[in-house]
C-alpha cells in the first residue's frame, strides 16, 4: 500500500499538518492556560490587597477578633482555600482554617523562599515570584497561593501600642491559595478541542488531497499503466481516453502519438514481409504450375496440328489451348502481381498525374454526385516515378473512396504538398572504400535486399567477416563471428588488410573502437564497432538535413473504416466489398508505394470518412 | 544411337521432355534428352549437339552452368533458355551470357518450332561463316554486324541511343537471316510500355512462323516507323537504319545497359 503515489502524498501531507497543528495547540494551549492563571495570579493578588485594606483598620486598633471574622468570611469563598496571616517569626496568627492558628511555619519551606534566602531580609518582589502553584496531595486539584506582605507604616510605629519598631520593615505576610480546579477544567476543555480540531482538520486534509490525488495522479497514471500493458500485449491500436491538460495528459498523449506510429511502423514491416511472402508463393506456384501448363500446351498444339483434317476436334482442340492460354496470362498476371514489375520510373509531375486519374473516372463520380476538390501545391518539383503505377495507386483511391461515398453523394478532396522528414533510417550507404580504395560494399550479401558494408576482423589468430547495415541507422548488423571481439581485435579491409579503424577517436557511447568508411562524394560513414551499441554517424547526410517527400492525401467524405478492418486493409485478400472485390486493391497500391521507397498510411473514422497519405521521396536513389 | 541427335533437351519435369521430343520430331529433329544437369553435362561432353534446349531451374544446378561448361569446353552449341520461373532477369541474363533465345513456359508447339528453327538457322549461319573464314573467304558476307554505336540483346535486336535521350530499338540482321522472308510485322502502338527481355512485336515469316522479339529496353513507345508499317521488306533491306522499328522513351538505361552486348566487340 505504501508503494502507491497516492498514499505516500497523503501521509506525508498528514503527517506534516500533524506537526504544523501540534505545535500550533501546544503553544496556544500554553499561553491560554498562561493566561488564565495569570488572571488568576492577579485576581488572588487583589484579594490580598483587599484583605490587607479592609483589615488594616482593624490591625491598628490591634482588634484580633474582627480580623479573624474578616478573614473568615473571606474564606467561605467557594475557590479560596485558606487565607492566613504569617507573622514576622513565622507564627500563623490568623487563618480561615482555624486548626493552623498558632502553627509555625517553616520559613525554609518552599513558599517562603522567594524571600527568604540566604537569610536575606525581605524586601519588595514581584507578583510572580510572591504566587506559588502547588498540589497539597499528589492527586488534589492544583492551588495557586499567592503571599502579599504586610509592611510597615509611620501609623504603626507611631501608634500608642508601638507593637512594632521602626526598623521593622515587613511586619508579617498575608498568604491567600486559591483552588485552581475551575481553571484546570477550563484549560482540560481547551485542550480536548484543540486535539479533536487537530484530528478533524487532518482527517479532512488527507481526504481532500486524496481525492485530488486520485483525480489528477491515480486514475491518470493507471489509465497510461493500463494502455502500457494493453500494448505490451501487442494491441497497438489502443489509446489512452480523457486526456487532461496537465502534464500526465501530454505524456499520454505523447504516448498515443508512440503508439500510433509504432503500429503504423509495424503495419509497414508486416505488410513487406506479407508481401514478400506472398511473392515468394505465387512465384513458387507460378514455375510449378508452368510445367504441367507446357505440357498441355504443348501437346493440345500440337495435337491441333496434327488433326487440321478433322474440324470437330479442331473446334475442340482450339477450346484448350485457348483456355490454356487463358491461364498462362493469369499466372503471369499473378507474377506480375507478386513482382509487381519492376517500376519503369521516368520523371513526372505527380499534380499531372493525380488530374490524369481524374478525369479517368470523372464520369463515374459525377454519376454519384461527388464532388473533387484539388489542393495543389503549385511548383512541385518533379520525381522519378513509374507514372503508370502511380496513376494506377490514385485511381485505385479514388473508386474506393467514391465506393464509400452513399447515394447522397459527397467529396473527395486531394492535397499535395511538399514536406521534410529527418533522413536517419532511411538514407543507404551505396559506395564505401578503405583508405586504400578498395570497395567494401558486398554484393553477395543482402540486408533487408540492400548490399552490405563488409569488414574482416582478425582476433587472436580468428578472422572472419562482418557485415553492416547499408542503412544509415536503422544498425542491423551481421556480427555472427565465432570468436569474441575485444581490445586486440583489428578490423582491416578484406582486400589489403589496410585498417578501418578510426585513430584517435572511441565511440562517444561505449567507448569501442570506431570504424571509419569513405564514401565517395558524400564524406565519412563513422560506425562504433561493438555489436552491443548503436552508435553511427554521417556527417554529410546529417549536414544535408532533411529529406524531401512529395504528400498527397485523399480525403473521401464517406463511410470510413471501422477500427477492426482499419489494421487489415493493407492484407492481400482482405475485402469488405465481399463478392464485388479481389481484396488485392490495396495491397498492389501498398506494394506499389513500397517500390517506390515511400510510405502509405491511413487515417478513418467511421461515419466520418477516411484519408490516405501517400509520401513519395524526391529522389529514388 | 545410329544417327547423332540434333537436339538436347534439359529439364527436370518428363513431360516437357516427351513434349518437346514428340514437336521436334515433326519437323524430323531427332532430340536426346537429361533429366539434370550433372547427365546434361556428361552428355555434352560425349556428344556434339547443335542445339541445347534448357530449363534454368533445376534439383541440382541452373540453366546458366550448362552456358559455362559450353563456354569452357569450347563447344559451339545455340542453347535455348526455357524457364517457368520466367522473370525479366532470367530472359536478359541467359541472352547476355551467349543463348541465342529464350522461351517463358508454358509456350505452343508454334512458339517452340520457330526458336528451334531459328536456333538451327543460327547454327547454319555460324557453320558456312567459319567455312568461309578457313578459306580465306574474308569478304563474303553472310550478315551484317550491327554499328559500332549500338548495343544488341543477344543477337536478336538492338538499341541506339540518339541525342535527343530517346532511343531508336530495331531487329539484328543475323537474326532477320535465321528466318524466313518477313512477310509481316506487328506492332504495337504508341503510348504502350515495352519492358526489357519481353517480346515486344512479332514478326511473321514467309514459311508461315511467328517469331517473338524480346525488347532489348524498357520504356514507353513514342514512334513506330510508319514506312516499315507500309512496307515491311524495308527492315530486311536496311536493319539498322531505315528498318527502325520503335522509337522509345527509356525509363532506366543506365541499368538495363548493363545486360547488353556493344556491337563493337563484334569487330574484334
Amino acid at each position: 500500500m505504501f508503494k502507491k503515489i497516492g498514499f505516500r502524498l497523503i501521509f506525508v501531507v498528514a503527517l506534516t499538518s500533524l506537526v504544523i497543528i501540534g505545535v500550533f495547540a501546544y503553544f496556544n494551549i500554553k499561553s491560554q492556560s498562561n493566561s488564565l492563571i495569570s488572571e488568576v495570579e492577579r485576581h488572588a493578588n487583589q484579594l490580598g490587597e483587599t484583605v490587607i485594606s479592609s483589615t488594616r483598620f482593624d490591625m491598628m486598633l490591634n482588634q484580633r477578633d474582627r480580623i479573624q471574622q474578616t478573614i473568615n468570611s473571606i474564606g467561605t469563598q467557594p475557590q479560596i482555600r485558606d487565607v492566613r496571616i504569617i507573622n514576622k517569626v513565622g507564627e500563623i496568627i490568623y487563618s480561615s482554617n482555624a486548626n493552623n492558628i498558632n502553627k509555625m511555619v517553616d520559613k525554609r519551606a518552599e513558599s517562603c523562599y522567594a524571600c527568604h534566602a540566604e537569610d536575606k531580609p525581605l524586601e519588595q518582589i514581584s507578583i510572580t515570584e510572591r504566587t506559588r502553584i502547588f498540589r497539597v496531595h499528589p492527586d488534589s486539584n492544583r492551588v495557586i497561593g499567592i503571599i502579599t506582605p504586610i509592611y510597615t507604616e509611620k501609623s504603626c510605629w507611631q501608634a500608642d501600642c508601638h507593637a512594632h519598631p521602626k526598623n521593622q520593615k515587613v511586619l508579617g505576610v498575608l498568604d491567600v491559595s486559591i483552588s485552581l480546579a475551575e481553571v484546570d477544567k477550563a484549560i482540560v476543555i481547551r485542550e480536548w478541542e484543540i486535539v479533536i480540531f487537530a484530528i478533524v482538520a487532518i482527517i479532512a486534509v488527507g481526504l481532500l488531497i486524496a481525492f485530488f490525488v486520485r483525480r489528477w495522479v491515480s486514475n491518470p497514471v493507471n489509465d497510461l499503466l493500463n494502455a502500457t500493458q494493453q500494448v505490451s500485449q501487442g494491441n497497438l491500436n489502443y489509446a489512452v481516453k480523457d486526456l487532461s491538460n496537465d502534464e500526465i495528459g501530454k505524456l499520454g498523449d505523447s504516448f498515443n502519438n508512440m503508439t500510433k506510429k509504432l503500429s503504423e511502423a509495424r503495419m509497414q514491416l508486416f505488410q513487406s514481409d506479407k508481401m514478400a511472402s506472398l511473392g515468394r508463393l505465387a512465384a513458387g506456384v507460378a514455375h510449378e504450375i508452368n510445367n504441367p501448363l507446357t505440357g498441355v500446351l504443348t501437346y493440345s498444339s500440337f495435337l491441333l496440328k496434327r488433326t487440321k483434317d478433322n474440324p470437330e476436334f479442331q473446334e475442340d482442340l482450339g477450346v484448350i489451348v485457348r483456355e490454356t492460354l487463358r491461364s498462362r496470362e493469369i499466372v503471369k498476371s499473378l507474377l506480375d502481381f507478386a513482382r509487381q514489375s519492376v517500376p519503369k520510373k521516368g520523371i513526372a509531375d505527380i499534380n499531372e498525374i493525380i488530374d490524369k486519374s481524374i478525369t479517368v473516372i470523372e464520369k463515374q463520380l459525377s454519376i454519384k454526385k461527388i464532388k473533387i476538390i484539388k489542393q495543389w501545391e503549385n511548383n512541385l518539383p518533379k520525381i522519378t516515378v513509374d507514372a503508370n503505377q502511380i496513376q494506377q495507386v490514385f485511381i485505385n483511391l479514388f473508386v474506393n473512396a467514391s465506393d464509400a461515398i452513399s447515394k447522397e453523394g459527397g467529396t473527395i478532396t486531394a492535397v499535395t504538398k511538399q514536406i521534410s522528414l529527418s533522413p536517419f533510417g532511411v538514407a543507404q550507404i551505396k559506395k564505401a572504400s578503405c583508405p586504400k580504395r578498395h570497395s567494401l560494399i558486398d554484393n553477395e550479401f543482402k540486408i533487408d535486399g540492400l548490399p552490405a558494408l563488409k569488414v574482416k576482423v582478425v582476433s587472436n589468430g580468428n578472422e572472419g567477416i562482418v557485415h553492416l547495415d547499408p542503412v544509415y541507422g536503422k544498425h542491423r548488423n551481421h556480427f555472427d563471428l565465432g570468436f569474441n571481439i575485444d581490445k586486440n581485435t583489428k578490423f582491416v579491409c578484406p582486400d589489403c588488410n589496410s585498417s578501418i579503424v578510426e585513430q584517435d577517436k572511441l565511440c562517444p557511447k561505449c567507448g569501442a573502437p570506431v570504424l571509419s568508411f569513405e564514401i565517395s562524394g558524400q564524406g565519412v560513414y563513422e560506425v562504433c564497432s561493438s555489436e552491443n551499441s548503436d552508435w553511427e554517424k554521417w556527417d554529410f547526410v546529417d549536414s544535408a538535413g532533411l529529406k524531401e517527400f512529395i504528400e498527397v492525401r485523399i480525403s473521401d467524405t464517406g463511410c470510413g473504416i471501422s477500427k477492426d478492418d482499419l489494421p487489415r486493409i493493407f492484407e492481400p485478400f482482405f475485402s469488405t466489398k465481399g463478392q464485388k472485390g479481389t481484396g488485392l486493391g490495396l495491397a498492389v497500391i501498398w506494394g506499389i508505394i513500397d517500390n517506390h521507397n515511400g510510405t502509405i498510411n491511413v487515417e478513418s473514422e467511421e461515419g466520418k470518412g477516411t484519408t490516405f497519405i501517400i509520401r513519395l521521396p524526391f529522389s529514388q536513389k | 544411337m545410329s544417327k547423332p541427335s540434333n537436339i538436347l533437351v534439359i529439364d527436370d519435369e518428363q513431360v516437357i521432355i516427351d513434349a518437346i521430343v514428340k514437336i521436334c520430331s515433326i519437323e524430323n529433329y531427332s532430340v536426346d534428352a537429361a533429366l539434370n544437369v550433372k547427365t546434361a553435362i556428361e552428355k555434352i561432353a560425349k556428344n556434339y549437339y547443335p542445339i541445347i534446349i534448357c530449363d534454368i531451374m533445376m534439383p541440382d544446378g541452373d540453366g546458366f552452368q550448362i552456358l559455362d561448361e559450353l563456354r569452357k569446353q569450347n563447344i559451339d552449341s545455340a542453347l535455348i533458355m526455357m524457364t517457368g520461373y520466367s522473370t525479366v532477369e532470367n530472359a536478359v541474363n541467359s541472352l547476355y551470357q551467349g543463348a541465342v533465345d529464350f522461351i517463358p513456359k508454358p509456350f505452343t508447339m508454334d512458339e517452340l518450332l520457330s526458336s528451334v528453327f531459328r536456333a538451327n538457322k543460327y547454327q547454319k549461319i555460324k557453320k558456312k561463316q567459319e567455312e568461309l573464314s578457313q578459306h580465306n573467304f574474308v569478304h563474303s558476307i553472310l550478315y551484317v554486324n550491327c554499328p559500332a554505336k549500338y548495343l544488341r540483346l543477344g543477337y536478336s535486336s538492338w538499341m541506339m541511343q540518339e541525342s535527343d535521350g530517346s532511343v531508336l530499338i530495331g531487329v539484328c540482321d543475323l537474326l532477320l537471316k535465321t528466318i524466313d522472308s518477313v512477310i509481316e510485322i506487328e506492332f504495337l502502338e504508341p503510348e504502350n510500355e515495352i519492358a526489357q527481355g519481353v517480346s515486344c512485336f512479332t514478326i511473321k515469316s514467309g514459311d508461315e512462323r511467328i517469331h517473338k522479339i524480346l525488347s532489348p529496353v524498357s520504356g514507353r513507345i513514342i514512334e513506330v516507323n510508319q514506312n516499315l508499317k507500309l512496307n515491311a521488306n524495308l527492315i530486311e533491306k536496311d536493319p539498322y537504319f531505315e528498318g527502325w522499328i520503335y522509337r522509345v522513351i527509356p525509363d532506366d538505361i543506365g541499368y538495363e545497359i548493363k545486360h547488353l552486348i556493344p556491337c563493337s566487340s563484334d569487330r574484334l
